[in-house]
Parts: structure tokens; C-alpha cells; sequence
């Protein structure tokens, strides 16, 4: 199917938005509400576009492409309408970037610059954080919230956790745990799905803060160190150090989904007392040693070992913890180099 | 994996984690899997409420996915054979089976009437406390299914009966014509991330990589000349039989990478005396565990974000593992350190790169044949993938199972080793948390997650703590014949009067000490499910 986005003839496939259409091919629109996993909510009404044709404007998340459309994402009533919602959201909240975490990856804070706002064209309402500090490690300010609802869609239809919703009307209206009781106290299991899909500083990694700022930091796609699931995840990475973990999203098993321990269970890494060292156990009490003598004591004594009882009264526990390369070469290390299949790892415990 | 590899030969989820959403019921039993996989139990929880799936729970306790169950049959500890039969027995009587697939794709079907038999919904009651209405139910929803899933975890595996209760569970899939099809299949759920690629690549006493026999000539003759040495003929020991060796003095060293026995076997006074027994332990591991401090000489590795590398997750899927931190200090990469001391040893060992050593296992391991770090930058492969032009098999046993036609086993009842008497009166379960992971070394260093568990617990049902006179919180003493432990109660309504629960996660309070080393006499599976203890509260 073809259709014409900001003047670029395209070709896409039948049944997607406007918006997967233009952001498969590199077009900005702006949106809030809409996120790949959590779909249209039309809610936000920032993604409007103007098509050929067709009288006002049409929210671009929800407006299925056909042949022959023409798209006009820039005209004069398209980003007066997307600047008066912006405008109008901005009032709203506590939407100041100095100090906030989700500065440099704020969907806001992209949409008004694009839209080129300097200063919030209405007075921006006295609004107080409301913290909601209560939980392990998802930290809330509602007055950043801008009722995406993106968070309750993760929640509810993504990881099925049914903990968040909308509570109270109106002016009143925001994202709530269970009952409206703090996160910390809910039935919240802190998966940080809603974190990972809140496109503001409203919901975010408590762990993060203060951590560093997302330009500071470099991405590395892995897969996660717990479970079996293999869930593919992002190190965000500072001077040597995991400073968060997202979930990867697009990919599979787990399209940026996680669970508590993958994406908040990392400080093991720089833990201080992780072993940095050799160490060799003399009357009873160990010392550090190099790997030298370290390796060359190892190696003496398995190889008087062998020598004296056979290569069978030596055995060797490899771990589903190391990777298949490593996993190879321990097997190996048992079969070739000590002769004996006495090799085995926890699988069964 | 043991009794999979019997029933269809191969040990493995046959369907990916994506079909989870493709399957018409789903029957979970034995994995409590939003704690210890929760990104699966979304895949279940997501079929329930937005793709009409039916969802069968099958555990002794009300794990919180039973939410989303349209039966949860709640069956005695160790009685799994019984109901599984007990739904085949319905199945066969009502003729429910899928008699064309039984035909073509199977054998052994009579032997599996005859055995099933006796298990009428009537005895499956008696012998597993399942309502009988409630059994026949849960047949008739499975077998009516076009395409049903089985998932199971460890509550079907660490029972002294492990291998029964996986043939029966296979039993069960082939008689509905499960196997083979998207949605379907039976689908074990690996508790560890490389549990998977560990079994792939013969870190076990039996097989070489891709579960090539060690006792095979053939294929010791491949690896002999891969590796320059010819490798030994008969199969070794499984790391419980090592253990019993090491205390008898036949294995006098033994050489430990990344494990903490010292937790997370069964019955820990026994483990200690065995590794007190070795002339020389090595331990190498990222900190100092309670086996490292056993250890002669402790050999410090790097974690998985400091490496390159594979990991074989538990669907078969082959994925990346990336660097992208330096090990502290000194420590070096397991595979660094492995090369060395082999070298050291007089038996060389050298690789560029993790790349070079799976170049390796490529060449001599069918099912890997395929992968190589050029495919696996654009995704992860499913094995088998037998060339390089092959795109990997997400859904084993399409057209043929791997041994041809899947085998029917005809399995019976056997109670549990050790069962409640007037000493120790109550059955002990062992498990998993949420908030924390196998023996706590890596989580128990998250400030966050030890706020939330940070203490061992017994769980124990309202009736027996009234019974027992136990307050909620109050120090409990837990014995069983093999030791003891104490930890706080914690009344719980998850829990079934005669049944207590015990995380096995911390190293001051180790249920261990307590559960029953008595294994599967095939898989070699301690019993750590069931066993019998007494609870007072502790002076």
C-alpha cells in the first residue's frame, strides 16, 4: 500500500496507523499517549494530523493508513492543535527539567521541542510534588503525571499485574495503586513496567536517581543473568558501573518487559565484596595470592592427583550460571585435560 | 529431562514461550510462576483474560496464578502420578483421545490402558485428596482442547518419583495429540539462565555437547579428534554421587565453578562432611560463598555483564551475552581461566575469543551446527539448527518426534521416601521467592530487595498454627531427621493443613538442612518437595 507522509511517498503495510507508519520510516510525530506495546489510546490528542481530503484534524495513533493517503503532519492548524495540548499539559504538572531524572528522555520534553516552546504559553498552575516514596524501587511524582494511562495499559494488559488504574474525576483524577493506597503498601510486585512505559519523570527507577544523566550513559544489549527465560535487557552503563537495567523492547521472550529481580537485582556487580583476587588457604586462614601461583598450585595438585589415584578421583562442577562457550570448555577441561567424565552441574538442584 | 528424552528423545520445552498465547488451555503445575518466572506467568495471565484460554493449576498450594485458574486441583505432596493418570483414565474411558494421532505418531498405548486402569477418579481422591467432580472436570477441559500446553517446574521434577511424573505428564500430551502443534506441547521452565546450555554442552556425566553419548564410539572418536586426546569411555558421576564419593575418599578433589552446594543441596550436614572429606577444593565464583570458604584455593570470575558469550534460555533459544563492565580487580572471565589452567596442566587450551569457542561447538554439535555470532547479532536461534542456512526449530516434534514414534510409558505410584509419622508429623515443601533468587548471592546484595524478604520464613496454615499454638511472626524451631533450623511463622491461607513451606534461599536458616537427600533413581533428582518435619516454638 503507498501513501504520502510529509511529502515522502511510502510504502506501508495495510492495517497500521498513521503513527507505526511514520515511525517505521523515520518520520516524527509527536505522541504521548501511544506506545508500541500498550497501542492507540487516544487519549492525548497530541499525534493529530491533517490527510487530504478529509475535514479537521485525526489522531494519527488510531487512524488506520489507505491507499493513496496524504498525510500533513506540519501544517499551520496541525501544530497550533499539538502546541495548545502541550501548552495546556505543561500548566498542569510540576514540569520543571532541571533536576528530574527523566531529562534528555522525557516524551514531553521532546514534543515541546519540536514544537519549538520556550516558555509555557499559559501560567503554569503552583503545583506541589506528590511523592510517593513508599515502594522499594519505583519512585512516583504525580505532579509529573500526565494521565497517559500508559502505565495502566503495561499493567493491566501487558504483565497482568492489576495494580494500577485511574482513581477520582476530573481535576482529581490520577493513576492509582489498588485502593489508592502508596505503592509500597499495595500489591504491587515492582516489575517497573509502568517505569519503563511512563514517557515523563512521573514514574520512575528509584535506584536511578541521582545516578547520572542519560547522556552520560551507554547502552549494551544483553540477556538477563537470573531466571531461564533469557529475558533481553539494556545495561545503562556509567564509569564501569550498571546504573539501570530496561528491558529491551521489541525483542523477545520478554519485549521489554521484566521482573523485580532482572531489572532492579544488579548491585551484586559493584558490590564490594565481590573476589578480586586469588586466594590460597594456609593454616586455616586465606591469603591473597597471584594467579601464577595460584593456577600452578591448582594445577600441581590435580595433576598429583591424577597421577597417583587415576583421573576419576577428581570431579568437576560446572554451573548453569556460565555461558555455553564457557559451559564447553569445562566439560572439555574434564574429558581432555583431566580424563574423566565425572563432570555434572546443578540442573538437578 | 530424563523422562522427556524417554517419552519423545529429547529433553527440552518443545514449544517456544511465545505459543503460551497460542494454546486453547494451559495446565501449570508444579512452577509457582509468578514468582519464579513472572515473565511467563504474564504470557498465561494475558491468554486467560484477553485470548479466552482455559487454565488448569494443578499445586498442593494456593500459588496466586490459581487466580487465574478455571480449575485448581489441589493434589497431596508427591501424588502426581496419581492424578495424571487419574485424568488419562477419564480421557481413555470417555474416549476423548485423539485416537488418529495415537495411531500414527505413537507406540505403547496399550501398556498405558492397562496401567491407567486402576486409576479411577474414586482412587485418584482417596490417594490425592482431588474431589473427584473436580478431576474429571479438568480431563475433559484438557482433552477437549485443540491445542493444550503443559508447563511444569520443579514441583513436578525434585521428587524421588521426578522421571514418573514427567512420562506421565508426556503420556498425557501425546493421548490428546498435544505434541507437535503451535500451542501445545510440554514445556519444562529452567530455573537458572543457562540451566538450558549447560545440559546443551555436556556439563554432564553421560553426554558430550548437543547429548552426543560419552559411551557412543562413534562419536568418541569425533571428539578425540577434535580435542587431540582420546576422552574417557564410561560415563562419570552426577554431582550427588560425587558428593558420596568425596565422602567415602574415592574422589579426592574437586574443581567448583560458579555453584554454592553448600546451600542449595539437600541434607547440608551430609554436603559439609563431603567437601571436609576432599584433599583439595578449588572454588572459583564472583564472591566468597559458604563453599568457597571450604575451598583450598578460591578463583575469583567475572559476573555475567562483564563477559561475551551464550546463553541457551529455557525455550532452546540461543542468545547473546555482551561485556560491558570490566571484572573487578584481578578477576578474570571462567573461560580465561579454564584455558590456563588447562595449559598448565599440559593439555593446551586457546581462544581467541567466546566467538573461537563456539566456532568449535559448531563444528562438532548437530544441533548447534548452525549458530555463529554473525546470525545471532540479528537474534536469538532456537536449536536444532543443523546449517548455517537453517532457521532454527522454535516447535520440536512437528512431523516425527526425535526417536521416531513417541513411546508411551506406563508408570505406577510411588509414595514419597519419607512420609509424616507421630515424630514428624508434618509435610515440609521447599521453594522460591519473588524477591530473592537460588541461594541469595547475587540478590541478597540489593539493599531493595532484602527490605522486602529479608528473612527466612515458615509458612504454615492457619489450622496448624492454631494447632500447634503459633502466633504470626513468632520464632519457630523446624526439625526433621536430619537437622534443624529456625525461622519466623509466617500463617498463611497459600498452605494446606499437614503442610508447612520453607524458602530455600538463606544460608542461616537453610531449608536444606532439613529436606531429604533420597533422589529419582534415573534423573538423580533429590527430593527436595517432600519431606517430614516437626515445628515448636523455639526457647
Amino acid at each position: 500500500m503507498n501513501i504520502t507522509i510529509k511529502d515522502r511517498e511510502l510504502e506501508v503495510k495495510e492495517g497500521q496507523t498513521v503513527l507505526q507508519a511514520a515511525r517505521e520510516n523515520g518520520i516524527y510525530i509527536p505522541s504521548l499517549c501511544y506506545h508500541d506495546r500498550t497501542g492507540p489510546a487516544g487519549k492525548c490528542r497530541v499525534c493529530v494530523v491533517e490527510v487530504e481530503g478529509m475535514a479537521g484534524l485525526h489522531t494519527s495513533c488510531s487512524l488506520e493508513v489507505s491507499e493513496g493517503m496524504k498525510v500533513i503532519t506540519d501544517s499551520e492548524k496541525v501544530l497550533e492543535a499539538q502546541k495548545l495540548v502541550v501548552n495546556l499539559l505543561l500548566s498542569t504538572g510540576k514540569h520543571d527539567c532541571l533536576s528530574c531524572e527523566q531529562n534528555g528522555i522525557c516524551e514531553l520534553q521532546d514534543v515541546a521541542y519540536y514544537l519549538g516552546i520556550e516558555t509555557p504559553a499559559f501560567h503554569m498552575a503552583d503545583v506541589k510534588p506528590e511523592i510517593d516514596d513508599s515502594s522499594e524501587f519505583v519512585y512516583l511524582d504525580h505532579s509529573k503525571c500526565i494521565l497517559c494511562g500508559r502505565c495502566i495499559a503495561g499493567c493491566n494488559g501487558t504483565v497482568v499485574n492489576e495494580v494500577l488504574d485511574f482513581g477520582y474525576r476530573g481535576h482529581e483524577a490520577k493513576v492509582i495503586c489498588d485502593n489508592d493506597v502508596p505503592m509500597g503498601h499495595s500489591s504491587c510486585v515492582q516489575c517497573g513496567e509502568c517505569v519503563q512505559l511512563c514517557p515523563t519523570g512521573a514514574i520512575i527507577d528509584k535506584l536511578r536517581r541521582g545516578k547520572g544523566r542519560p547522556w552520560e550513559t551507554h547502552k549494551v544489549q544483553t540477556t538477563c543473568g537470573y531466571c531461564g527465560v533469557g529475558c533481553q535487557i539494556d545495561l545503562h552503563i556509567k564509569d564501569n558501573e550498571v546504573i539501570d537495567i530496561t528491558g529491551k523492547e521489541g525483542v523477545g521472550p520478554n519485549f521489554g518487559s521484566l521482573c523485580v529481580k532482572g531489572r532492579y537485582g544488579y548491585h551484586f556487580l559493584n558490590d564490594p565484596a565481590r573476589l578480586k583476587t586469588p586466594l590460597i588457604r594456609t593454616n586455616g586462614s586465606f591469603r591473597e595470592a597471584s594467579w601464577d601461583e595460584a593456577l600452578d598450585l591448582v594445577a600441581k595438585n590435580l595433576n598429583r592427583i591424577k597421577q597417583e589415584s587415576g583421573p576419576d578421583a577428581i570431579g568437576v562442577f560446572s554451573s548453569a550460571r556460565i555461558t555455553n562457550e564457557e559451559n564447553y570448555l569445562m566439560q572439555k577441561f574434564a574429558r581432555a585435560t583431566i580424563g574423566t567424565n565425572n563432570v555434572d552441574h546443578c540442573a538437578r538442584l | 529431562m530424563v523422562g522427556l528424552a524417554a517419552a519423545f528423545g529429547s529433553g527440552a520445552m518443545t514449544n517456544p514461550i511465545e505459543d503460551i498465547e497460542k494454546a486453547e488451555v494451559i495446565l501449570v503445575t508444579g512452577s509457582n510462576t509468578t514468582k519464579n518466572h513472572p515473565v511467563i506467568a504474564s504470557y498465561i495471565k494475558r491468554a486467560v483474560k484477553f485470548k479466552g484460554a482455559k487454565l488448569i493449576v494443578v499445586d498442593p498450594r494456593k500459588i496466586p496464578i490459581t487466580r487465574f485458574a478455571t480449575i485448581w486441583l489441589r493434589q497431596n505432596l508427591g501424588t502426581d502420578v496419581v492424578w495424571i493418570n487419574g485424568m488419562m483414565h477419564v480421557i481413555i474411558q470417555e474416549k476423548l483421545y485423539d485416537e488418529a494421532y495415537v495411531k500414527t505418531r505413537t507406540v505403547g498405548l496399550d501398556e498405558l490402558i492397562k496401567a491407567v486402569e486402576k486409576f479411577t477418579p474414586e482412587y485418584v481422591e482417596h490417594i490425592t485428596g482431588i474431589p473427584k467432580e473436580a478431576l474429571v472436570d479438568a480431563a475433559r477441559l484438557y482433552a477437549g482442547a485443540s491445542a493444550a500446553s503443559i508447563l511444569y517446574a520443579m514441583g513436578i521434577t525434585q521428587h524421588i518419583s521426578g522421571t514418573d511424573n514427567v512420562k506421565s505428564l508426556a503420556n498425557l500430551a501425546m493421548l490428546c495429540g498435544n505434541m507437535g502443534i503451535p500451542g501445545g506441547g510440554i514445556n519444562p521452565l529452567r530455573g537458572q539462565n543457562n540451566v538450558q546450555g549447560a545440559c546443551d554442552m555436556g556439563a554432564l556425566p553421560n553426554v558430550y555437547t548437543g547429548y552426543q553419548k560419552v559411551d557412543d564410539p562413534a562419536i568418541r572418536e569425533r571428539m578425540a579428534k577434535a580435542w587431540g586426546v582420546e576422552p574417557p569411555s564410561q560415563p562419570g558421576l552426577t554431582i550427588t554421587q560425587m558428593m558420596d564419593k568425596a565422602l567415602s575418599g574415592d574422589i579426592r578433589a574437586l574443581y567448583i565453578v560458579g555453584e554454592n552446594p553448600m546451600v542449595s543441596d539437600p541434607d547440608l550436614n551430609n554436603v559439609r562432611k563431603s567437601l571436609d572429606s576432599l584433599e583439595f577444593l578449588i572454588v572459583q565464583d564472583i564472591f566468597m560463598t559458604e563453599t568457597a570458604q571450604m575451598a583450598n584455593v578460591v578463583l575469583p570470575s567475572a559476573a555475567f555483564a562483564e563477559k561475551d558469550g551464550t546463553f541457551t534460555n529455557t525455550e532452546r533459544k540461543i542468545q547473546r551475552l555482551r561485556k560491558a563492565l570490566d571484572p573487578p580487580g584481578a578477576a578474570r572471565e571462567d573461560s580465561d581461566i579454564i584455558c590456563d589452567l588447562s595449559s598448565r596442566m599440559g593439555y593446551t587450551m586457546s581462544y581467541n575469543s567466546s566467538l573461537a569457542v563456539m566456532e568449535e561447538i559448531a563444528r562438532i554439535t548437530p544441533s548447534y551446527c548452525g549458530i555463529n555470532y554473525e546470525r545471532l547479532e540479528r537474534g536469538g536461534i532456537f536449536w536444532p539448527c543443523t546449517g548455517t542456512a537453517h532457521p532454527g526449530t522454535p516447535c520440536l516434534h512437528m512431523d516425527q518426534f526425535t526417536c521416531g514414534l513417541g513411546v508411551f510409558h506406563a508408570t505406577d505410584y510411588i509414595p514419597p521416601a519419607e512420609l509424616p509419622d507421630e515424630e514428624f508429623p508434618l509435610y515440609l515443601t521447599t521453594g522460591r521467592l519473588l524477591y530473592q533468587y537460588h541461594t541469595g548471592t547475587m540478590t541478597m546484595k540489593s539493599p531493595g530487595l532484602n527490605a522486602i524478604a529479608p528473612e527466612c520464613f515458615v509458612e504454615i496454615s492457619p489450622e496448624d498454627a492454631k494447632n500447634y499454638n503459633v502466633n504470626d511472626g513468632e520464632l519457630l524451631r523446624v526439625t526433621s531427621r536430619r537437622g534443624e533450623i529456625r525461622a519466623k511463622a509466617r500463617i498463611s491461607e497459600e498452605l494446606k493443613p499437614g503442610t508447612i513451606f520453607i524458602p530455600f534461599h538463606y544460608a542461616e536458616a537453610a531449608a536444606n538442612m532439613l529436606t531429604n537427600s533420597s533422589l529419582d533413581p534415573a534423573a538423580k533428582i533429590p527430593e527436595y518437595k517432600v519431606c517430614a518435619v516437626n515445628v515448636d516454638t523455639a526457647i
